[in-house]
């Protein structure tokens, strides 16, 4: 299959490991990638900022690049929420609406692809620790995404994973909420970091290197040994 | 214009423009089926409840033990008149309103009654020990009782005094809410009375620290007997 | 003078350093979560339920006006006066009149969250009136004067000792730790009142259309006696309360309860369809319906949102919402707090004073999973997003999101800003968390992430 591959701006920026993870996995797997060099974001801190205007902008470049692929997978569960749901509301009413409606259809994010696209559960990685998974709120919420990153987690090699407590609250990162209220953003993560550490995980593994960022932040500053790590690194490991 | 027109020509204005159904268009489900049909489903959607009588007395005992209503079953008048009399050792004067049940055993407590039905002091109500009702049924699917100002004495009866005790025919027991709206709908439909309560529980209260209290303002027990 | 916007910054940075006040909040919030889920999973299908909850009140509220008539006639039809109130002013005066030509002296109130709306305690003791909350939560933050906490559970900041404290103080009692002991002093103070007073103010959960009957739950029996002892009985309700037929009932008060409070069923769900009638024992002689607008039908214009009117007010987009359960009710500053509150208080008191509500979300979307008639709220806040933008864009951010679409359009430009941001990103750690650091909203708290040696893009340019 032909795969067009949808890196958000800050996996390319900071965290580019986890789009070579998800390369090597599914050329692995036999697949084909194609990557749209000249795509970068696809507008949520715009849209999320209610400058809807400039969002569009940014999505009808990414909605032009899209339309003819085959599938396209996403490295994140909330830029994908982006193209699969916030997209169809940006562009409600305009020229745009079924392009953006094909689009959503055959764009998937990395976890999903694998289970519910490929159906493909088991990939042979090996990661000898303890981990706890963390739910995007976008994916968990908006993708329905919560048993295809369990699943691939639980055969995975030497892993062990346990269930924090309240793993669906909110991490506190949401976009541009985490620099315009800091205090409420960090109260959240803080309380995210300690659900996380009560269960004795050596990692918080997630499907979204934005949340994964937000708390990564907070427990360098804090001086916590607590990792962060993508989903994606979690599974390229053997 | 009036404020009334007012409010209604806003509202006429503001509808001009359609809003769409919540939900995802293949959940909808009265748009599908007509609202008589949807009445039916409701029952199927709330929490299960049995079949036979059996059933129904069960499930009204479990839910008045977790809501810590002493329900209890009697078999006869004179057993009724037997639980009450052992309860009223501490009473002075009760409470009641006319009714079948009520008029067959309350009076032969030997206590002072006040009868709501024939005008009452509220502060000599409030002073009574117990309050006795009957009731227009009861609703297994959650341990409750229903009372209107008809059925069980007025409004004050069953949530002034501390103690409010309900006499009820087991054939009074319905399985559901859905059953038991459509009672009321049957029973009073031509003129409904000023007042109808579900009673489900003693009064109780969570807003200190959500801790439970029981009889914040109401009664602090209710008893369901049960003949 | 300090905005809305100001004052709630720095309420959410204190309040978040309140590190035991947001435990007791979370602690009690996650009992309350355990209950429901419990209740929830009673049903035999919930998200059905959800789903015609929703319908119904959408047929409710776009065919308000019908509704709204037939149910208003019904009540006339029955004694009951029904007076119309486009804003608070109208309301209060509504009110007060009624009051006034009763020789009023004394005023029992059960929970009435519309009343908080127009300020309605403040205007009677004004015009010289007692007036006291029945509802345990309302009486305790009544005696403190302070707005609730939470309009479902209006104390629930505070802890037993504050409580025993105040009624020490204002009521003159001997101090207890016992909640029930607490609770207790508050019947005996109330017992009387409810006996001696002239006027009884409720509000209303649902309104019948049908039947022509206010519909009101509560666990204590305040407002059962509210309504029944008093001579006259005013209720205060917002005109989106509507529900077409009685047994809607059937399917809305165990959805209320468990979305609201963790229970299976209220304690009382009340039932008011006119003063005393022939042949009955008590109840007011007079009953007064007063039907508020004060800008719902303003909400009500807004087609994307209108949904917002579907409320009946259960408190559980609070209760699960992350920003309430770390910023607390008062933060807020409104009548009606988290989620719903953040979508509706524009509305109702001015867009441009109260977008900040809308900002201050992670849009986690908690809130509309957890809303028993289906309100899309997060989508909602980013719609109040947009909107406060359109009609009044701050310079800052439109050069800022003029600036990103640059960027993210044009991949040379990009390029150059990542080249741009290696080379400072290694000054940075001079300024790192300090007042000089551009980036301080972020790094007070939370180290910056590094920018990669070599970014993705830079691997693909590589590898092929």
């Amino acid at each position: 299959m032909k795969v067009t591959l949808f890196i958000p701006c800050f996996i390319d920026l900071c965290y580019p490991s986890v789009g070579m993870s998800i390369v090597q996995i599914l050329e692995r797997l036999g697949h084909t990638i194609d990557y749209p060099e000249e795509l970068t974001c696809c507008g949520q801190p715009a849209f999320n900022s209610g400058c809807w205007d400039e969002a569009r902008d940014v999505a009808v470049r990414v909605v032009e690049r899209l339309k003819d692929a085959e599938t396209i997978v996403i490295a994140s569960g909330s830029c994908g929420a982006m193209l699969k749901v916030f997209y169809i509301e940006l562009f409600q009413g305009t020229a745009y609406e079924q392009k953006v409606q094909s689009v959503a259809n055959k764009t998937f994010e990395f976890s999903d692809f694998l289970v519910t696209k490929l159906g493909v559960t088991d990939l042979g990685a090996r990661f000898p620790a303890r981990v706890t998974f963390h739910d995007g709120c976008h994916g968990l919420r908006e993708l329905n995404l919560k048993e295809q990153p369990r699943t691939l987690l639980s055969h995975v090699r030497d892993l062990e994973l346990l269930e924090m407590p309240e793993a669906e609250t909110c991490c506190g990162f949401g976009g541009t909420f985490a620099t315009k209220f800091p205090m409420i953003s960090t109260a959240m993560g803080d309380g995210k970091c300690a659900s996380a550490q009560e269960t004795s995980a050596e990692y918080i593994v997630s499907n979204d290197s934005s949340c994964l960022m937000h708390l990564q932040g907070l427990l360098d500053r804090q001086g916590k040994p607590l990792k962060t790590i993508h989903l994606a690194e979690v599974l390229a490991n053997s | 214009m009036s404020e009334r027109e007012k409010i209604l020509s806003r509202i006429r204005e503001a509808l001009t423009l359609s809003a769409a159904v919540p939900g995802h268009p293949q959940d909808h489900l009265l748009q599908v089926v007509s609202e008589e049909e949807a009445a039916q489903h409701i029952h199927e959607w709330l929490p299960a409840v049995g079949e036979t009588l059996e059933d129904g007395l069960a499930l009204f005992a479990k839910n008045s033990y977790e809501l810590k209503t002493d329900f209890r079953l009697v078999d006869s008048e004179e057993d009724l008149l037997a639980q009450l009399a052992e309860m009223a050792s501490g009473w002075k004067k009760i409470a009641i309103h006319r009714g079948e049940l009520t008029d067959a055993v309350c009076g032969k407590l030997g206590l002072p009654v006040c009868i709501t039905d024939e005008g009452y002091d509220a502060s000599y109500l409030e002073s009574c020990d117990v309050g006795i009702t009957q009731c227009d049924c009861l609703v297994a699917q959650t341990g409750s009782v229903l009372v209107t100002a008809r059925s069980a004495g007025g409004r004050a009866l069953s949530v002034l005094p501390p103690h409010h005790i309900v006499l009820a025919r087991r054939d009074q027991l319905l399985p559901d809410l859905p059953s038991a709206f459509a009672l009321l709908e049957e029973r009073y439909a031509t003129n409904y009375p000023s007042f109808i309560s579900l009673i489900t529980g003693p009064s109780r209260t969570g807003d200190i620290e959500r801790i439970l209290v029981l009889g914040a303002h109401g009664p602090k027990q209710l008893t369901v007997l049960c003949i | 003078m300090t905005t809305h916007a100001q004052q709630f910054s720095s309420d959410a940075d204190r309040t978040t350093r309140d590190l035991e006040q947001r435990a007791q909040i979370q602690s009690a919030l996650r009992s309350y979560e355990v209950a429901r889920d419990a209740h929830k999973s009673a049903f035999q299908d919930w998200e059905a339920a959800r789903q015609t909850a929703a319908e119904i009140k959408w047929d409710a509220v776009n065919h308000l006006d019908q509704y709204l008539s037939e149910f208003a006639e019904k009540l006339q039809a029955r004694g009951t006066q029904v007076h119309w109130a486009s804003n608070a002013q109208q309301a209060r005066d509504i009110i007060l009149n009624i009051i006034r030509a009763n020789n009023a002296r004394s005023i029992i109130k059960s929970k009435v969250m519309t009343g908080e709306e127009i300020h309605i305690n403040e205007a009677l003791e004004k015009a010289g009136f007692e007036v006291v909350e029945s509802d345990l939560g309302e009486f305790i933050v009544q005696l403190r004067r302070e707005a609730p906490y939470h309009f479902v559970f209006p104390a629930m900041h505070l802890k037993r000792g504050e409580i025993s404290e105040l009624f020490s103080r204002e009521l003159g009692t001997a101090p207890t730790d016992d909640p029930e002991e607490l609770t207790m002093i508050a019947r005996r103070v109330l017992r009387e009142k409810y006996i001696t007073a002239d006027v009884g103010i409720s509000g209303a959960n649902f309104a019948i259309a049908e039947t022509g009957m206010i519909s009101i739950t509560e666990n204590e029996g305040n407002a059962r006696l509210t309504c029944a002892l008093p001579r006259v009985h005013i209720a205060l309700l917002g005109i989106e309360k509507v529900l077409p037929k009685l047994r809607d009932l059937a399917l809305f008060l165990p959805m209320l309860a468990t979305a609201g409070a963790g229970q299976a069923l209220t304690c009382y769900n009340s039932l008011y369809g006119g003063p005393r009638q022939p042949g009955e024992s008590d109840g007011p002689e007079e009953f007064h319906v007063v039907l508020l607008d004060n800008n719902r039908t303003h909400l009500l214009a807004d087609k994307e949102q209108r949904d917002a009117l579907h409320c009946i007010r259960c408190g559980a987009c609070l209760n699960v919402c992350p920003i309430y359960r770390n910023v607390g009710g008062h933060t807020y500053g409104t009548t009606y707090q988290g989620p719903i509150g953040s979508v509706i208080t524009p509305h109702l008191r001015g867009l441009q004073d109260w977008k900040h509500l809308s900002n201050a979300s992670s849009l986690c979307g908690a809130c509309t999973q957890a809303c028993p008639v289906k309100i899309d709220l997060h989508h909602h806040l980013l719609q109040n997003r947009r909107n406060a933008f359109t009609e009044n864009p701050a310079w800052r951010e439109k050069l800022t999101f003029k600036l990103f679409r640059l960027v993210m359009n044009q991949p040379r430009v990009y390029l150059f800003c990542v080249k741009l941001s290696r080379l400072i990103q290694p000054l940075h750690r001079f300024v790192d968390g300090t007042r000089l650091d551009p980036a301080l909203g972020w790094t007070k708290t939370r180290k910056l992430p590094k920018i990669a040696p070599q970014t993705f893009k830079e691997f693909w340019q590589n590898r092929k």
